[in-house]
């Protein structure tokens, strides 16, 4: 399997809002912790560390 | 001109008192097969090993025992099998305090837990603590069974080497003894002297890599108490006497604990008996008695030397590579360095494989040592995060841990240690066998039972051939026939797999070189030329 770069989120506009609204009154470390939990979990989602660092270097290209 | 000999340390035992040598008084250098600088755990079992196999050997170290302290304690199961074939097994078996789980707590709750070996069928447990005093002087006492049964291991005591010059066939050594200076040459130097190697250093070698920054306390503590024999580890402790921390047992109600610091310290206060204690206490109640038996305050480095061949030189154990202690992968891979070496310089000098056999020493032993590193490395990196970013990362595993399995795995407290499987090194030979992936070239062989023993106390000497399940070939090795009622036991599972039949060609250090389903006597002669370095014997 390759990594997803084309649209795959079945509702885009309400995950950017999820992901938002998560982060509502948290200060800048309790959000760094925040991000970082997540991740992880997605991180473990994924399963495949080939494709774990395709992801990180198109991140990594900004 | 020598300075005088003076110890740097007090002895734990001493083990081989200064005696003048013959050698001392010989009109010209005499020159002997092999020297090793050195009588550690790793010039220990280089020296037992050559000496078994016929070799004289010299032994060389500037003080005359073990030094005091407890030091590394965590001995391997593979380092245990290495010992065993020597005859230095059974009496660290008995002493140690034998363990295979290990349980990480995160403040009071416990998020991870391991077993080291969760399969039956091995003589030697996963681990034992043994205290390297201890560990030492087992060996020693093995040497002196070995040259009572015809060996020549001679250790010198207060043997210090000052100069080392290297000769295309042998190195010539300048020795300060109690007596004075005296010249000896060897034909082959092997340097297992420590992590700050006096012989690396007076060669000019580099030795580099990354600093970790942090301290951390040991305190062996003696004391009667009743926790499990098990490695118990906490990431930012309830009890607050270090970043980390670690509770583990030793022989005689001797206890290693060990305390994560940080960077900025004042090493003479920590090390002050009340400090230790208050960070002691804290962590087991004050109604605890107990008496500090040793401590020391450690930094370590992750490095290794380039190549651990020089010419008629190599270098073993910490002397050619140095890792954190968090996986016990420091005196475990250098016993393995010399269990590795041992047959290949055997060989060498009785003129039975070329020189260029030693490069595959280096080889090996470099590519397991990187893999040691890169352990290592990962283990203290969550360990000791060295980022804001990096901390935020290893506190979201913990948390996460608490409740949720999938983080587990993430948390690294030290991957212990595990022998390394010489992958697409140059002597292994063909791997024919549609056998398990644990037993191909290249691995350590995994014990099993067989008969009444062990099928490990069947693999010693030279080079074997294990048949299983049909009929060997007719070759000069000694052979190892596996009937039936033996193969359908862990032996099968671990050596054939789905296979019905298999013949391995195992090295005298109990690795697998190559493996057929079924092979002749002309193929397992070529497989063995190429294990020992091209055209030599059979």
């Amino acid at each position: 399997m390759a990594l997803i770069l084309s649209p795959n989120l079945d509702d885009a506009d309400g995950f950017y809002e999820d992901l938002i609204t998560a982060h509502n009154d948290l200060t800048k470390a309790e959000s760094d912790r925040l991000s970082a939990r997540l991740i992880l979990i997605l991180a473990n989602q994924v399963g495949k560390r080939a494709l774990l660092r395709e992801a990180l270097a198109v991140a990594a290209e900004g | 001109m020598n300075a005088p000999l003076v110890d740097r340390y007090p002895l734990a035992f001493r083990l081989y008192p200064y005696a003048r040598a013959a050698d001392q008084d010989a009109a010209t250098p005499p020159r002997h097969p092999v020297v090793i600088v050195g009588a550690g755990p790793v010039g220990l079992v280089a020296a037992l090993d050559l000496g078994l196999r016929g070799q004289p050997v010299v032994v060389l170290d500037d003080h005359e025992g073990v030094g005091l302290g407890s030091r590394a304690i965590c001995f391997a199961k593979r380092t245990l099998e290495i010992a065993h074939r020597l005859g230095a097994g059974a009496a660290m078996l008995e002493k140690g305090v034998v363990w295979q789980k290990g349980r990480v707590f995160h403040d009071r709750a416990e998020v991870f837990s391991f077993d080291l070996l969760p399969e039956d069928g091995h003589r030697c447990p996963a681990f034992i603590n043994l205290q390297q005093p201890h560990f030492e002087r087992f060996l020693v006492e093995a040497i002196a069974r070995a040259n009572a049964g015809g060996a020549s291991i001679d250790i010198r005591g207060k043997n210090r080497v000052d100069a080392v010059q290297v000769h295309e066939t042998h190195v010539s050594l300048n020795i300060m003894t109690p007596d004075g200076p005296y010249d000896l040459e060897a034909e082959w130097l092997v340097g297992c002297d420590g992590a700050r190697s006096p012989l690396r250093e007076k060669m000019g070698f580099s030795f580099d890599g990354r600093v970790f920054e942090d301290n951390f306390l040991i305190a062996d503590v003696r004391m009667q108490a009743n926790f499990p024999t098990e490695r118990w580890f906490w990431f930012e402790p309830w009890f607050k006497s270090g970043a980390s921390a670690l509770l583990h047992k030793q022989p005689d109600d001797l206890w290693r604990i060990d305390f994560q610091l940080g960077w900025d310290i004042d090493r003479a206060k920590e090390l002050k008996p009340e400090n230790v204690r208050a960070r002691v206490d804290a962590m087991l109640g004050t109604e605890v008695e107990y008496a500090l038996d040793w401590c020391s305050i450690y930094t370590f480095q992750c490095r290794r030397m380039d190549k651990f061949r020089h010419g008629r030189v190599l270098f073993a154990g910490d002397a050619a590579h140095q890792v954190s202690p968090f996986g016990a992968r420091g005196a475990n891979s250098g016993v393995q360095d010399a269990d590795n070496l041992g047959w290949k310089l055997d060989l060498v000098l009785r003129g039975q494989a070329p020189v260029r056999l030693m490069d595959s020493y280096s080889d090996e032993r470099v590519a397991a040592a990187d893999e040691n590193i890169l352990n290592s490395t990962r283990a203290t990196d969550f360990l000791a995060p060295k980022t804001e970013v990096s901390k935020t990362f290893r506190d979201a595993v913990l948390s996460l841990a608490a409740k949720h399995a999938f983080a587990r795995p993430l948390i690294n407290s030290g991957r212990l240690s595990v022998p390394a499987v010489y992958d697409g090194q140059a002597l292994n030979g063909p791997d024919a066998l549609d056998g398990p992936a644990r037993t191909r070239p290249g691995a350590p062989c995994p014990d099993a039972p067989l008969g009444a023993g062990f099928l490990l106390d069947h693999l010693t000497g030279g080079f074997t051939l294990l048949a299983i399940n049909c009929a060997p070939p007719d070759t000069k090795l000694s052979t190892v026939t596996i009937a039936p009622q033996d193969a359908a036991g862990a032996i099968g599972v671990r050596y054939l797999g789905a296979a019905p039949t298999a013949i391995y060609l195992i090295r005298p250090d109990q690795h697998v070189a190559a493996r057929w389903p079924i092979a002749d006597a002309a193929q397992i002669a070529a497989a063995l030329q190429h294990c020992c370095g091209g055209p030599a014997w059979l």
